[in-house]
């Protein structure tokens, strides 16, 4: 489906091409922290597991 | 049961596990209505033409934008009153969000402003007050980097987000404070006369609730990671420490 935009086509569309391309960024950055941190922390508390452990 | 509960972080982790998935589901589903709604089935406006579906973007960043920073100054006074950790924290998660939706309102009011005032930028109130607004944002992300001892951090953020809310209050109503400039006044507010047409109000509504559920998902997220990360940075000096 296509809308008629006229002689602001390019002002609307980048409008949301801007709005989405930063909502990306946050939700992409913000996932990709939380599981680096994820791996890590589960790398850190196993390895003071084997530590404690012997 | 007290919202005090929620200071714990094992209570705070167990609870925004169950939230997330809903919250996020939500987020989407509001955001998707909303923008489709807004941009294919309302019409143009006389005076806007067609860059009236601009309003379903720029006004919920620029709300988001004002009251993430208000969210921020609270969860700030809670650190600095009652010293919990999940509200420093929360803090801290929120400030990439907020400086996200200040950008976002800035890029789309430039993108906006250029055929309906002739100009990308005016030094006008409202336009202003947000510019500083996101170099507060820039400033509050920069200080937490800076400073390595996460409470002193903490604590220096918070005095610097109490001092920022002036100008969080200033962008808010900085068209009424001055009574002058290109921006106009708010699209929606209490008194029923100064809203936009109901052809309008309900997808801007819906779009609105999108991104306030959106900010609630990834501060939830956001503030998950703060946990961890604090958890880890602990783990690991006490492995040094032994």
């Amino acid at each position: 489906m296509m809308i008629e935009l006229g002689k602001y086509a390019t002002t609307v569309m980048s409008a949301y091409g801007v709005t989405v391309l930063l909502l990306a960024v946050i939700v992409v950055q913000s996932l990709w922290r939380s599981a680096r941190v994820k791996r890590a922390l589960a790398a850190q508390e196993a390895r003071m597991e084997m530590k404690s452990n012997g | 049961m007290s919202i005090w509960e929620y200071a714990n972080p094992k209570k705070f982790m167990q609870t925004s596990s169950w939230a997330l998935p809903w919250v996020t589901g939500l987020a989407v589903s509001a955001i998707v209505v909303g923008l489709i709604w807004g941009f294919f089935f309302t019409p143009e406006a006389e005076g806007f033409g067609s860059t009236v579906k601009i309003l379903y973007v720029h006004v919920p960043a620029a709300m988001m934008a004002i009251n993430i920073w208000a969210m921020m100054l609270v969860t700030s006074l809670i650190w600095l009153i009652r010293r919990h950790h999940v509200s420093a924290l929360a803090a801290k998660a929120a400030a990439p969000i907020g400086l996200v939706m200040t950008l976002i309102a800035l890029f789309t009011g430039a993108i906006w402003g250029q055929p309906m005032w002739g100009t990308w930028w005016a030094w006008d109130p409202r336009l202003t007050s947000f510019l500083i607004l996101f170099l507060f944002y820039l400033g509050y992300m920069a200080l937490w980097e800076a400073i390595e001892n996460p409470d002193t951090a903490a604590d220096l953020t918070g005095v610097l987000c109490l001092v920022g809310s002036v100008f969080a209050l200033l962008s808010r109503y900085a068209v009424n404070f001055w009574n002058q400039g290109l921006h106009q006044g708010a699209s929606l507010s209490l008194d029923a006369e100064e809203n936009v047409s109901d052809i309008y109000y309900f997808p801007l509504l819906i779009s609105i609730a999108g991104f306030i559920l959106l900010f609630v998902a990834l501060v939830l997220l956001r503030t998950r990671t703060e946990i961890r990360s604090r958890r880890l940075r602990a783990l690991e000096l006490r492995e040094r420490a032994a």
